[in-house]
């Protein structure tokens, strides 16, 4: 990015019209993917000077609590439903549940599904970081999974969605080829790296379990609906060009019984529907870098001739 | 700038959890609890009763619920007040028609100030649970852990010499503790505290002063979570219980017993435009033939027979 530049020079503007068609596989109209987080928050964290991490004195009961659940009821409740439906994991992954709870991490590897990094902790933050330190993380993320799971990471998502001027760069120095930190489109387009290509993998705060439980304060039924809206909608304008819709989750949210149930309703509806690609982040990546990537910046230039 | 190395070193980061208060435990993988006259879903009802003075403490915290405006704050003074003086009559009402026993964390100023309110609710079957002394006494790290004794003995003493049994059983203030909070407890005789919201059946914990049984209150199904926070209807909490409930019924075929925690507060749920819903709702768990009213004693016995 351009540090201190008001526009940061992420990516071209490439308005949603006379876009090059992306096709996704068999005719299908939207790629579905869901992206559980796989997270480990600590109890008794260190102190970053930019973000506070727990509200309250540690140990923070209710909100450390709140998301141990996961690990010890959400994920498993969460993954059975998935896999009941035919809906593999892109999970966002706190590298250090690794270490912690492997259990967890190994079962999703167990049901196919793939591993990007979300940094080491989500109570570790990027806000600070010199490049030494964030080589460091990206390299123990790249390390750590393929360590426990034979993954090699393709993408990022950064803790707790703390960045460096300098993240995107050095990811895709490292070999990634997606981010999941930008919301400003519902296909995938090429991101402005120093050296090598990177992608946006459209992730959502919108439909985010977190937004939807937290922010937007709807009961389990009202965001089992907007998922299903928000699906309606980006299928039918993937017969124009093929659209990107994330289910991003955290199984403590998601995985509580009086939630679990309309969840499921959505996964039926989807896999139901038939137009739906239901895959996992790095294949929508590795599909849109082989077939779509060029075209994508070639409208770019367009656009920019045009203007 | 970078960050202190110390932020990128890791000393908890090992199997298991970066606490010694309680080990990993996947709830899918115990043996499986079995609830007397093989019922599914054990049902513990926890009533929160509370005294908020007029003068709020802000150490450790000010209480969720207390004063807001200047002093002096009728409005959310009297408001508080009307849940004890009409509120819970109406609870009481509606658990006898049900014939379910239920818990109630009850503040030892309730007891101090109104001892007919204590004598009735042991009269009518039901259990005290200790609940601090009134809505000043807080807890968090930084409370002196000779004040915190003090104040959990405090609220046994004066529970048990109104009641006339001692409680066994203790609710922090928004589930809130220190570091020594477990232990305190175990000290002082509690076999069973509801403040850790990372399960759905109750376990345990070692402190150096004893065992002690976590049984966890689900605070997002609570009144104050849905309806004060979420800001849903007392319909929609209703809802969203039944769907809890059916979910946990059809686990509890697979996996042994479930529990379904309600905990409602009288100024929240016993206002009389909100009460039909949950009378409603508990006329439909009595007719569920899994549910079991239990108070959270009975299901700490039942779990854990011997601590």
């Amino acid at each position: 990015m351009r540090e201190g530049a008001a526009d940061p020079g992420l990516y071209d503007f490439r308005p949603y019209r006379d876009r090059a068609r992306i096709a996704w596989p068999e005719g299908k109209t939207v790629a579905v993917w869901v992206s559980p987080n796989l997270e480990y928050y600590e109890i008794d964290p260190a102190a970053n000077p930019h973000r506070k991490s727990w509200a309250k004195p540690h140990p923070d009961v209710v909100g450390y609590a709140h998301r141990d659940y996961a690990n010890r009821v959400g994920h498993w409740r969460m993954a059975e439903v998935m896999s009941k439906h035919g809906f593999p994991g892109s999970v966002s992954l706190s590298v250090a549940l690794c270490d912690h709870i492997p259990e967890v991490v190994l079962d999703a590897n167990a049901r196919g599904w793939e591993f990007f990094s979300h940094g080491i902790y989500n109570t570790r933050y990027s806000y600070g970081m010199d490049e030494r330190q964030e080589r460091a993380i990206i390299e123990d993320s790249i390390r750590t999974v393929r360590d426990l799971t034979g993954q090699t990471i393709k993408g990022w998502l950064a803790p707790a969605l703390t960045h460096t001027p300098r993240t995107l760069d050095l990811i895709a120095e490292y070999g990634l080829t997606y981010t999941c930190d930008l919301y400003h489109d519902d296909q995938p387009g090429p991101v402005h790296v120093a050296d090598g290509r990177l992608i946006s993998m459209p992730y959502s705060l919108e439909v985010n379990d977190h937004y939807g439980f937290f922010v937007y304060n709807m009961s389990p039924r009202d965001y089992a609906d907007t998922l299903i809206r928000q699906f309606d909608r980006l299928a039918a304008e993937g017969e124009r060009s093929g659209t990107v819709m994330c289910i991003p989750l955290h199984s403590y949210l998601i995985g509580q019984p009086h939630r679990i149930g309309a969840f499921e309703e959505v996964l039926r509806h989807i896999a139901a529907d038939g137009r739906a690609w239901i895959t996992r982040s790095g294949d929508i990546a590795d599909h849109f870098l082989a077939n779509d990537y060029d075209a994508a910046v070639a409208d770019a230039a367009r656009y920019a001739r045009a203007v | 700038m970078a960050l202190d190395p110390a932020y990128l070193e890791y000393p908890r980061r090992a199997r298991g959890m970066d606490h010694d208060l309680y080990g990993y435990s996947n709830l899918f993988e115990r043996p499986p609890v079995v609830w007397a006259g093989g019922k599914t879903v054990a049902v513990p009802i926890v009533v929160s009763l509370e005294w908020f003075p007029i003068v709020p403490e802000d150490k450790p915290f000010r209480a969720p619920g207390h004063m807001q405006t200047a002093y002096p704050d009728y409005r959310h003074y009297t408001s508080r007040e009307y849940g004890t003086r009409v509120g819970f009559y109406r609870l009481l009402d509606a658990f006898a028609k049900v014939g379910a026993r239920v818990s109630v964390a009850t503040n030892a100023a309730i007891a101090e100030r109104y001892p007919s309110v204590i004598r009735e609710i042991v009269a009518a079957g039901h259990e005290i649970v200790a609940h601090s002394t009134d809505m000043n006494g807080t807890i968090a790290t930084g409370l002196d852990e000779a004040d915190e004794r003090a104040l959990i003995a405090a609220s046994l003493d004066t529970l048990e010499r109104v009641a006339g049994v001692r409680p066994t059983a203790w609710a922090s203030i928004a589930r809130s503790q220190s570091w020594n909070t477990p232990r305190l407890l175990a000290e002082a005789g509690v076999r069973t505290m509801l403040d850790w919201v990372n399960d759905d059946l109750p376990y345990r914990m070692d402190t150096p002063s004893g065992g002690i049984v976590n049984l966890p209150l689900n605070h997002e199904l609570s009144d104050r979570q849905i309806i004060t926070v979420q800001q849903q209807s007392a319909e929609s909490y209703a809802e969203q219980i039944r769907d809890a409930f059916g979910w946990l019924d059809g686990e509890a075929q697979r996996y042994g017993g479930r529990m379904l925690p309600l905990h409602v507060t009288p100024y929240v749920m016993g206002l009389p435009y909100r009460i039909g819903a949950f009378e409603a709702l508990l006329a439909w768990l009595a007719a569920q033939p899994g549910a079991a009213f239990e108070t959270v004693t009975a299901v700490t016995e039942a779990v854990f027979p011997a601590i």
